[in-house]
C-alpha cells in the first residue's frame, strides 16, 4: 500500500459519513487559509492607513527634516522622496532597455544552449537576496568611490533586470509566429521585424512589467543600506551624492526612540503603500486585460 | 494574377540587403551583449563577495560558520557566524512550516473550492501581500503584531506548551524570535501559494474528474491525484519560499531585536545571517568585522544559489517527465 493514492482502504474500510466529515473538515481549514492570508493583508494596510493617515499632511512630502534641538522629529521627508524618484528612475534607465534586450536575444537569435545559460543566470540574479546585492554593490563602487545615488540605482537594476527581462519574455511569447513569418515573407529584414512588427506588440507587456518592477524596487530598503544611506536631512536631486529614500528613511524611524518620529515612519509608509498598491494593481489590471487581447489574436 | 510577375529576375534578387544582413548583425551583437552582461553579472556577483570575504575566510577559515562570538573589540576581535546560522535555521524553517499548510490550502480554495466570483478578486489580494515592501512589514511587525504576540499569544503558549523548550517565558520586550517567525510566514505564504496555485491548475482535468466519478469525495481526489501530480512542483515552491526567507533581512533586523547566542526559546531575541549585516550598515568598528560581514553574505549567497538552482531543477524534472507542466522554470 501505497503513503499516497487512493486506496482500497479509503473506499471500503473507512466508512462514508466519517469520509465526508474528514472531507468536510479539509474543506474548512482550505477557506480558513485564504481568510488568514486575506487577513494579513487586511490587517497590515488597515494598520497603516489608521496610524499613517493622522500625520498625513502636505509638509510630509515638501518640507525637511528639521534638525533644531527642540524641533526634531518635525518637519517632512522631502529629502527621501526626491532620492527614491532619483535613484528609482535612473535604475529603471538602466534595467529597462538591458532587460528587453536580453528577452529579444532570448526569444529571437539565442540557441537552446546559450538560452538555458542565460534563463538560469537570470533566475538565479532574482534569487539572490537584496541585501547580498547591497554587499555586491557595496564592495564594486563604494569602497573605492564612496556612497552615492549611482551605486544605489545600480543596486536596483540588478533587482529590476530580472523581473523586465522575465515579462518581457512572457508577452514576447505570445506573439504568433505566423505575424514574424509574414513580415520575414515579405522580405523584410530580421532586424526589422524584430524592432517594428514583433516588439510594437509587445510594448503593453513591457510596460506592465516595468511598471511591476518599479513598484517593487520602490519599496526595496536592503539594497540602499550600504550603498546610499549615510545622509543629511536637505533635498538633493544630484546622484554623485548619497541620496536619502523613503524606505530607508522608514526603516531608520522606525528603530528611533522618538514616538514622534514613528509617527512620521507611519506616514511615509502609508505613501509608498499607497504607491505600491495603485501602481501594482493598475498594472495587473493591465496586463490580464493585454493578455487576454494578445491570446485573442493569436 | 498579381500585378508584379515572378520573373527570374525577380526571384534572383537577393531579399535581404547588405543593410539588412549589417542590422541583423549588429541586433543580435547588442542584445547578446545584454544577456551576457546578465550572466557576467551574475559571476561578478559571486566574485565581488568572495573578494570582499577573503580577509576574514583566510583569519577564520571554515570554523567562521559555527563559531558563537561575534567580539568587535579591537585587538581581541573574534568573529563567527555560529549563533546567526542557528537564528536564521529557526526563523526560517518554522515560518515555513507555518506557511506551507496556509500556502496549499490557499491554493486549494483558490483552485477546487473557491466560487467563480471570489477567485480572481482573492488571487490578486493574496498576490497584493507579496507586493507590500519589507520595510513596512516590519514597521507593522514591531509596533503593531509585536505587543499583540507579546501579550496575548506568548503567555498563552508558555502556559499551556511551556514543557517544551521552545515556548520559554514571554518576551519582555516587543522584539523576540517569535515575531520575526510570524513576519516571515506572511511574506512567503504568497510566493509560496502562487506558485502551488499554478501547479493545482495544471493538474489534467480528466484525472481530477475520473477520481471523483468513482466515488471519492474532494479530499480523497486531492490527496490521490493533485498532490501526487503536483509533488516535485510543490517541493521546488517550498525551496524558493525557504531561500526568500533566509534571504530577508529588512522586516526581520526590525522584529528580531539581535544579540549573539544560542538558546532554544522563541521568545528571546535573536539575529539571523540576513539581519547581522542589515543592523551593521551603520559601519563596522574595524576592517576585519567588515570581512566577517561579508563572510556572512557569502554564506547567504551560496545558500540562495543552491535553493534556486536545485528549486529550478526539480522543476525541469518534472516537466520533461510530465510533458507539459509548470513553465515557471524558464522556457526550455
Amino acid at each position: 500500500m501505497s503513503t499516497h493514492g487512493i486506496t482500497r482502504a479509503d473506499m471500503h474500510a473507512v466508512n462514508l459519513p466519517r469520509r465526508r466529515a474528514l472531507n468536510r473538515l479539509m474543506e474548512v481549514l482550505a477557506w480558513l487559509a485564504a481568510a488568514v492570508a486575506i487577513g494579513f493583508l487586511v490587517l497590515i494596510v488597515w494598520s497603516v492607513a489608521r496610524k499613517g493617515a493622522s500625520e498625513l499632511n502636505l509638509a510630509l512630502i515638501t518640507k525637511t527634516p528639521a534638525t533644531g534641538f527642540f524641533t526634531s522629529g518635525s518637519g517632512g521627508l522631502a529629502n527621501a522622496f526626491a532620492g527614491t524618484l532619483v535613484i528609482v528612475g535612473i535604475a529603471t534607465l538602466m534595467a529597462l532597455p538591458t532587460g528587453i534586450l536580453v528577452a529579444l536575444y532570448l526569444t529571437e537569435f539565442a540557441p537552446p544552449s546559450v538560452r538555458n545559460i542565460v534563463s538560469l543566470s537570470l533566475d538565479v540574479l532574482n534569487g539572490v537576496p537584496a541585501i547580498v546585492i547591497g554587499i555586491f554593490v557595496y564592495g564594486l563602487f563604494v569602497l573605492g568611490h564612496g556612497q552615492s545615488g549611482y551605486a544605489a540605482s545600480f543596486a536596483l537594476a540588478c533587482i529590476m533586470l530580472p523581473l523586465v527581462a522575465r515579462s518581457t519574455i512572457e508577452v514576447l511569447l505570445l506573439v504568433p509566429r505566423a505575424l514574424r513569418e509574414a513580415s520575414l515573407a515579405l522580405g523584410v529584414a530580421r532586424w526589422r521585424t524584430t524592432l517594428s512588427i514583433v516588439l510594437p506588440q509587445t510594448i503593453g507587456g513591457i510596460i506592465t512589467g516595468t511598471v511591476l518592477a518599479v513598484a517593487r524596487v520602490a519599496g526595496e530598503t536592503a539594497p540602499l543600506l550600504f550603498t546610499s544611506s549615510l545622509v543629511g536631512t536637505q533635498v538633493h536631486w544630484n546622484p554623485h551624492h548619497a541620496l536619502q529614500t523613503v524606505p530607508v528613511a522608514i526603516f531608520e524611524l522606525s528603530e528611533s526612540a522618538d514616538p514622534q518620529d514613528h509617527a512620521r515612519a507611519w506616514a511615509a509608509a502609508l505613501v509608498l503603500l499607497l504607491f505600491i498598491l495603485l501602481t501594482s494593481l493598475t498594472a495587473r489590471w493591465l496586463a490580464t486585460r493585454n493578455r487576454s487581447k494578445l491570446s485573442a489574436s493569436r | 494574377m498579381s500585378s508584379a510577375e515572378l520573373t527570374p529576375e525577380v526571384a534572383r534578387r537577393p531579399l535581404t540587403g547588405r543593410r539588412a544582413r549589417l542590422g541583423d548583425l549588429l541586433l543580435q551583437l547588442v542584445a547578446g551583449a545584454a544577456a551576457a552582461a546578465a550572466t557576467v553579472l551574475v559571476l561578478l556577483i559571486a566574485w565581488k563577495v568572495v573578494e570582499g570575504a577573503r580577509p576574514a575566510i583566510a583569519k577564520f577559515g571554515v570554523h567562521f560558520i559555527t563559531r558563537v562570538v561575534w567580539n568587535p573589540v579591537v585587538g581581541r576581535e573574534v568573529f563567527g557566524a555560529g549563533s546567526f546560522l542557528f537564528g536564521t535555521a529557526i526563523t526560517s524553517l518554522l515560518a515555513l512550516a507555518l506557511a506551507a499548510p496556509l500556502a496549499i490550502g490557499c491554493a486549494l480554495f483558490l483552485t477546487e473550492l473557491a466560487p467563480r466570483v471570489l477567485r480572481a478578486p482573492v488571487t490578486s489580494l493574496v498576490e497584493t501581500l507579496a507586493a507590500i515592501p519589507s520595510v513596512v512589514i516590519g514597521l507593522w511587525g514591531i509596533y503593531v503584531l509585536g505587543p499583540i504576540l507579546q501579550r496575548h499569544v506568548e503567555p498563552a503558549l508558555h502556559s499551556t506548551l511551556g514543557f517544551i523548550p521552545l515556548f520559554g517565558p514571554p518576551s519582555s520586550a516587543g522584539p523576540s524570535i517569535f515575531t520575526a517567525i510570524v513576519v516571515l510566514t506572511m511574506m512567503i505564504l504568497p510566493i509560496v501559494s502562487s506558485i502551488t496555485r499554478e501547479l493545482f491548475l495544471g493538474v489534467p482535468r480528466e484525472l481530477k474528474e475520473g477520481a471523483l466519478a468513482l466515488g471519492t469525495t474532494r479530499w480523497e481526489m486531492v490527496r490521490g491525484v493533485v498532490f501526487p501530480y503536483a509533488r516535485g512542483g510543490i517541493a521546488a515552491a517550498l525551496i524558493l519560499g525557504l531561500g526568500r526567507a533566509v534571504g530577508e533581512a529588512i522586516a526581520v533586523t526590525q522584529v528580531i531585536g539581535g544579540g549573539v547566542f544560542i538558546h532554544l526559546s522563541l521568545f528571546s531575541t535573536g539575529d539571523t545571517l540576513a539581519s547581522k549585516i542589515a543592523s551593521s550598515y551603520q559601519g563596522a568598528a574595524t576592517n576585519l568585522e567588515e570581512h566577517s560581514l561579508i563572510y556572512l553574505a557569502l554564506i547567504l549567497l551560496v545558500f540562495s544559489l543552491l535553493a534556486n538552482i536545485s528549486a529550478q531543477w526539480i522543476v525541469r524534472r518534472v516537466a520533461r517527465r510530465q510533458g507539459v507542466g509548470p513553465n515557471r522554470g524558464g522556457f526550455g
